[in-house]
């Protein structure tokens, strides 16, 4: 579904991605660990295409596609989704009108029919009750007034409205309470399905407990520098990712 | 001296002649008003009230006034209609009533709405002292211009205790013509004690005219009178609109405005606020979108004048293009007005690099126990909230207008017509630049 081969990207003039290779199968969840600074909200940023990053080098096939060249909203129409770290607040634009905007843009773009108020109320009281999530968090305007845990949460509902083939988790844990996160964590596994692939950026291992991923990768110095299964997390957790990157100087061939 | 007296402009509009009404206060006022206008001529940006709208480009034109031989353009009533809104109406094309378009049958009881000549021959003396004020400040220019030369507009007074549910609709059409005019309103309205009105203030184009309007009206509120004031500037935006609205609240007395200014090619409001009586309230709320070459200067002046008094303002100014926005506005507590509470916000959004807004809050204080707070912003679209939209799929321009219309709806919200409300957030929807 996603090959990322020897990506580099900068921001401003500072390289981040330093040849990054990445393959990512339908219905598999992949998680990328990593210290500060390693590159990993740039990785999910690149692949969503937000302006100020340049990609120098490498490319990113998704689906046959050249990701790199499509705008945002057409990534977002061929099935790429990104859960922010830091999800925007949006005064004065309604949270439920937001939504439907955005599927029914995605159904345009994609050459299907709009779905009407009544069609769009009932996929999303479906999706409200498998997050459960409180409809009174319709009503408002986009994240404006929301706990942390609520926009966290906001974007996990967002995902299941929008039905995402590739669903980028940008430290969807940072931040949150055990309570919240069990939630988050829930939403995302009722999510997990054989043709859909999850990329799960997280800084600590605790998600992990709650969505067991079929892969971890250590992100260091822009590139991955070591890739296992589950345990390498708890290999992270024992070690610290000192203990990883000593082993992986930068510079050294991957 | 400002400006020179002898522009082309002030030379056509002193062409225009004085209109005789026979009544000698009214003509010594329209007199004196010429004579002033003559003498002093347009204001120049060394004035502070005229610093952001330079008059030289339209002091080098030149228009005609409507006289008898002026042909009334064909208006349709299509141009100005508003959808399930079907009360009384008054329609002035080019200045000039015209009955066949106006509405003013089966008034309601309490509202008397007359055009200003009809009500000037019923009783002058009850508009003498609307009608003989002399206007003295440096920048009147237009405000003189409007009361030497205006023989028409209209007199719209709701008796005491009356409440008139349906909005009273107030049509002004600028419509095309050979030449381009000159044409002046004039109106009163005077809302008595304890009565209740809405109206709609619709200003409309019928084709492209190159004209100058100029608007002044008096606005009464009595104790305990309610007035919602809607004002739809919608004009061509190749022609040129001065209005001044001057409101006068007595006690207890509660004015609301919701303004939508979209057309025009020079537009300028001066709105005069003056609460003069205790716990008098007013509201106002407004958006202006210049785009292409216009220019949209909006004039805000409230004055505290008594106890317990309370004023709050939100302005939104988006300007495209190489547009321009003007605002300014200012509040004035005056001593003793103690208890008096103003707000004031005016957020600005410029959507294109050539596009401008200068917004300069001004708050004067010389009461004791006041709360007051005002802010100003020019801004752009938010980066984030943009890239959040796209990356859910919302294509650009699609996102950049949603952005738009969330930050001006704050001016909308506290509209309590739902009709009215629909309708001109459905204008403003449509006018978002792209």
């Amino acid at each position: 579904m996603l090959k990322i081969e020897n990506l580099h990207a900068r921001v401003e003039s500072r390289e981040i991605l330093k040849g990054l290779s990445l393959t990512v199968n339908a219905g598999e969840v992949h998680a990328i660990m990593g210290p500060n600074g390693a590159g990993k909200s740039t990785l999910g940023n690149v692949l969503c295409g937000r302006d100020g990053y340049e990609v120098t080098a490498g490319s990113v096939i998704y689906n046959g596609i050249d990701l790199l060249a499509l705008e945002p909203e057409a990534r977002a129409a061929a099935g790429v989704f990104l859960a922010f770290q830091y999800p925007v607040e949006i005064p004065g634009v309604n949270n439920t009108y937001f939504l439907r905007a955005a599927l029914n843009a995605q159904r345009k773009a994609r050459g299907e029919k709009d779905l009407d108020s009544m069609q769009f109320l009932k996929l999303v009281r479906e999706k409200l009750k498998v997050m459960q999530i409180s409809d009174e968090l319709l009503h408002r305007a986009v994240n404006e007034g929301f706990s942390g845990g609520e926009k966290k949460r906001n974007e996990i509902f967002q995902m299941a409205v929008l039905e995402p083939q590739l669903a980028i988790l940008d430290e969807t844990d940072s931040g949150l309470d055990i309570d919240a996160l069990k939630q988050v964590a829930q939403g995302v596994n009722t999510l997990r399905s054989p043709d859909r692939a999850f990329l799960m950026i997280t800084h600590y291992q605790r998600l992990l407990d709650y969505v067991v991923p079929d892969f971890v990768h250590v992100l260091a110095d822009g590139r991955i520098v070591e890739s296992g299964d589950k345990s390498l997390a708890l290999k992270l957790e024992e070690h610290g990712y000192a203990g990883i990157a000593g082993r992986h100087p930068a510079g050294a061939a991957a | 001296m400002s400006q020179s007296a002898s522009s082309p402009l002030v030379a056509s509009l002193l062409d225009a002649p004085l209109p005789l009404s026979g009544i000698d206060w009214l003509d010594a006022a329209r007199r004196e008003s010429r004579e002033a206008f003559a003498a002093e001529g347009l204001p120049d940006t060394r004035i502070e009230a005229w610093k952001y709208t330079a008059l030289r480009a339209l002091g080098q034109r030149r228009f005609a006034h409507v006289d008898a031989a002026t042909k009334t353009p064909i208006v349709e009533a299509a141009d100005f209609a508003l959808p399930a809104i079907d009360g009384p109406r008054l329609v002035f094309v080019n200045g000039v009533l015209c009955r066949d378009l106006s509405s003013l049958d089966g008034l309601p009881a309490g509202l008397s709405l007359q055009p200003l000549s009809v009500a000037l021959r019923d009783d002058a003396e009850a508009l003498r002292f609307a009608l003989s004020h002399r206007f003295r400040d440096l920048g009147d220019a237009f405000a003189r211009i409007n009361a030497a030369s205006a023989n028409d507009g209209l007199v719209l007074r709701v008796t005491a205790g009356s409440r008139i549910d349906t909005p009273v609709h107030l049509v002004f059409v600028g419509a095309a013509t050979d030449v381009d005019l000159a044409w002046h309103v004039r109106n009163v309205i005077e809302l008595g004690e304890a009565s209740e009105l809405t109206l709609v203030e619709h200003h409309v184009a019928s084709g492209q005219p190159n004209h100058l309007a100029t608007l002044v009206s008096d606005i009464e509120l009595h104790e305990r009178a309610r007035l919602h004031h809607v004002i739809v500037q919608n004009a061509a935006t190749s022609t040129n609109l001065i209005r001044r609205s001057s409101l006068r609240l007595r006690a207890r007395a509660h004015a609301m405005l919701h303004v939508l200014e979209l057309g025009g090619a020079l537009v300028r409001h001066e709105l005069q606020v003056e609460l003069l009586g205790n716990d008098a309230r007013i509201d106002t709320r407004g958006v202006f979108m210049p785009h292409g070459r216009q220019h949209i200067d909006t004039q805000l002046a409230i004055r505290h004048q008594a106890l317990n008094t309370t004023s709050t303002s939100t302005w939104r100014g988006v300007a495209s293009d190489r547009a321009r926005g003007v605002f300014r506005g200012a509040i004035m507590v005056a001593r003793g007005a103690d208890g008096s509470d103003a707000s004031l916000s005016n957020k600005n959004l410029l959507l294109s690099p050539a596009a401008e807004i200068d917004t300069k809050p001004e708050l004067e204080i010389y009461a004791d126990e006041v709360k007051a707070a005002h802010g100003a912003t020019v801004g752009q679209l938010d980066e984030r909230s943009l890239f959040y939209l796209r990356s859910r799929g919302i294509p650009l321009a699609e996102a950049r207008a949603l952005l738009t219309a969330a930050f001006c709806r704050a001016v909308l919200d506290d509209m309590a017509n739902e009709r009215l409300r629909d309708y001109l957030s459905g204008l403003m929807m449509a006018n978002l630049p792209v």
